[in-house]
């Protein structure tokens, strides 16, 4: 479930995303219609391609907007309200435009006890992110904490878009974002 | 292999011996180091032969609950007309558990093995290996194998030219602890919220799509292989306590120790000597404190309690808690234990699926006079209202995270009571003040 209140769904920042009009995904003969089309012969319900044709929209779009869950919903017979039902349930969809690169640090128990308050604390102030879920000024950086990332032994992972950083100490954070593309 | 740290002698690697080697992942070598010899094997055996080799093992599921594979297996009526399916689970986002994250990265031919030897065991055609959203990099690992194996004719419509039809899917998460527990990552794979299901119909009899359904851990499934390349008698040997746990076991070390990470023993190894001798023992200047040695939603124990724990099912139970995953985190004498289970609370406050009310208000509740009490404003009444809170949530709702919050944290107190009156009492002790890490 995405309440709580250790990993806030990252809100917008003044971005004008919302208003830009919706460039649709599945259009008719397009190679991610036939990736979509190809993974229904899986499952013997299209609507288990649910999560997957969201996850493809999250990497073109970057995000979920009201449209994509309408789109995703046309393709697999589901409403639109159906959807949003569904990508509110997981905390991996973003429902609001994030920064360039989205910033998750582990807090759970065993990271925190190796110190993972602090690898926050560090982003924060590397990033100029004001708080958890806020995007930075310049758009390019949001940072929040994440629950287990399953890499406890690693401590303290932090997650930068789909790639896992292991091992991270406050001081090696400045690296880490300048090696940021 | 002690992944990340090389082999100790005391290790028994079966399911790790090829952590650390990326070669492994190719499917060419896989084989050269004996890879899909048991899926031949198995694709010419009954199912029912191949249940009863499991049977007679005495594997028991590495998820957490620690059921009989061979049994859970049997409850799969063959034959009865109906598509059938497999359910690898890999969500793996227990606290302290990142064992299956391993085996997926370095061996996927591994549990792709296992996986199409499930499935042709319960009559199934198809497996889905369910990965938590988070870890691509195994997604990516798993992908590449499956599609090895699938050019390879291992898998798909006439699997290793046996004429039989079994395919393996990887299928991605996107993000909810809950979708560990089967019935919820059932909901969550036929692309519904991920609501765990009341029970019955337990999944052999209605579980994916509506049809008979076994769900396994990744663990569990990456023995099986081994199980029937070298017998039941060879897994049930790797013993050194009760003969109702056998077999190796990778148990993932985390939190304030000096090595962490994953670890295989034979099933009754010395909790003491491992914590010491293969883990490596405290960081320096510290002593452990405290440990819940099966994932975070079991009981804690004291360093006392562990050292004379032989580590198998029943071997945690004597002390009160459980074996769980095999997830062993540990807390040193540098760690607010009040500070630990808040935080513990949190993350089952914000993982509950919020259904039963007794766990969506649990949780929450148990987390803010956790949070109360660390913040130095708590009272004794708030140390009951917790073990009211607990007895609320124990045994009345539709799965156990309910039960699975209140268990550290009850046990927690139960164990450290000085701390949290200290706090209570405003008199915190140096040794337990806020924010000490590392
Ligand atoms: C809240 C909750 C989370 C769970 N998470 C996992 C998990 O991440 N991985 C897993 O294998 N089992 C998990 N389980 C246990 C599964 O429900 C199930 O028992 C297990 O996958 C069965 O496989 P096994 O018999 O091979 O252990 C979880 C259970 C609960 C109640
Ligand atoms: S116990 Fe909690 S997580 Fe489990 S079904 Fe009930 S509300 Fe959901
Ligand atoms: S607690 Fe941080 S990765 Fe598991």
């Amino acid at each position: 479930m995405s309440h709580g209140p250790s990993a806030p769904s990252a809100a917008p920042h003044g971005q004008s995303h919302d208003h830009e009009p919706y460039q649709p995904v599945f259009t008719p003969g397009s190679a991610r219609k036939k990736e979509l089309d190809d993974l229904m012969t899986r499952y013997p319900d299209k609507r288990a391609c649910l999560l997957p044709g969201l996850w493809m929209i999250q990497q073109d779009r970057g995000w979920i907007s009201e449209d994509a869950m309408r789109e995703i919903g046309e393709q697999l017979g589901v409403t639109a309200a159906y959807v949003k039902g569904v990508v509110t349930f997981y905390t991996m969809y973003h429902q609001h435009p994030v920064g360039k690169h989205f910033i998750q640090v582990c807090t759970t128990s065993p990271c925190l006890c190796a110190g993972a308050d602090k690898v926050v604390e560090a982003f924060l102030e590397h990033t100029g992110c004001k708080e958890l879920g806020l995007t930075s000024p310049d758009g390019k950086y949001t940072v929040i904490e994440v629950e287990c990332l399953g890499a406890c032994g690693f401590a303290t992972p932090v997650q930068i878009n789909e790639d896992y950083v292991e091992n991270v100490t406050p001081e090696k954070v400045p690296q880490i974002l300048a090696e940021l593309k | 292999m002690g992944y990340p740290h090389k082999s100790h002698p005391r290790e028994t690697p079966v399911l790790s011996k090829h952590f650390g080697n990326p070669e492994a992942r190719r499917l060419e070598t896989w084989k050269s180091l004996g890879g899909y010899k048991a899926l031949q094997q198995a694709l010419t055996m009954d199912p029912v032969a191949i249940q009863n080799v499991v049977k007679e093992s005495g594997l028991r599921g590495r998820g957490g609950a620690g059921f009989p594979t061979g049994l859970k297996w049997s409850f799969m009526k063959l034959n009865d007309g109906k598509p059938h399916y497999l359910a690898c689970n890999a969500d793996e986002s227990e606290p302290g558990t990142f064992k299956d994250r391993e085996i997926m990265r370095w061996t996927p031919h591994a549990l792709i093995e296992g996986c199409a030897i499930g499935a042709y065991a319960i009559g199934a055609e198809t497996a889905y290996i369910y990965v938590r959203g988070e870890f691509t990099e195994p997604i990516a690992r798993l992908e590449e194998a499956l599609k090895e194996a699938r050019a390879a004719g291992i898998i798909g419509n006439n699997a290793m030219g046996s004429g039989k039809k079994i395919d393996v899917w990887v299928h991605r998460g996107a993000g909810a602890y809950i979708c560990g527990e089967e019935t919820a990552l059932m909901n969550s794979l036929e692309g519904k919220r991920g609501n765990p299901r009341i029970k019955p119909p337990f999944p052999a009899v209605s579980g994916l799509f509506g049809q008979p359904t076994t769900i396994n851990n990744v663990e569990t499934l990456t023995a099986v292989p081994h199980i029937l390349n070298n017998g039941a008698e060879w897994y049930k040997a790797m013993c050194l306590s009760s003969p109702k746990s056998t077999g190796s076991k990778l148990f993932s070390v985390c939190g304030n120790v000096a090595k962490p990470g994953n670890y295989e023993v034979v099933m009754g190894f010395s909790f003491k000597e491992f914590l010491y001798d293969l883990c490596g023992g405290p960081l320096p200047g510290r002593k452990f404190k405290a440990l819940i040695p099966g994932g975070s939603s079991v009981p804690v124990i004291t360093i006392d309690e562990a050292e004379s724990v032989k580590m198998d099912y029943e071997g945690f139970l004597e002390v009160g808690t459980m074996l769980g995953s095999g997830g062993v985190i540990i807390f040193d004498d540098a760690q607010s234990m009040p500070r630990q289970l808040a935080r513990l609370s949190r993350f089952y406050a914000h993982e509950s699926c919020a259904q039963c009310t007794q766990c969506r208000e649990g949780t929450a509740w148990m987390t803010k006079i956790l949070e109360r009490i660390v913040a130095g404003q708590g009272t004794f009444e708030d140390l009951d209202t917790i073990f009211d809170l607990a007895e609320n949530m124990t045994g009345k709702t539709i799965c156990v995270l309910s039960d699975s919050c209140a268990a550290p944290v009850t046990s927690g107190i139960n164990k450290f009571r000085g701390e949290f009156e200290a706090l209570i009492k405003g008199k915190r002790s140096s040794a337990v003040a806020l924010g000490a890490g590392v």
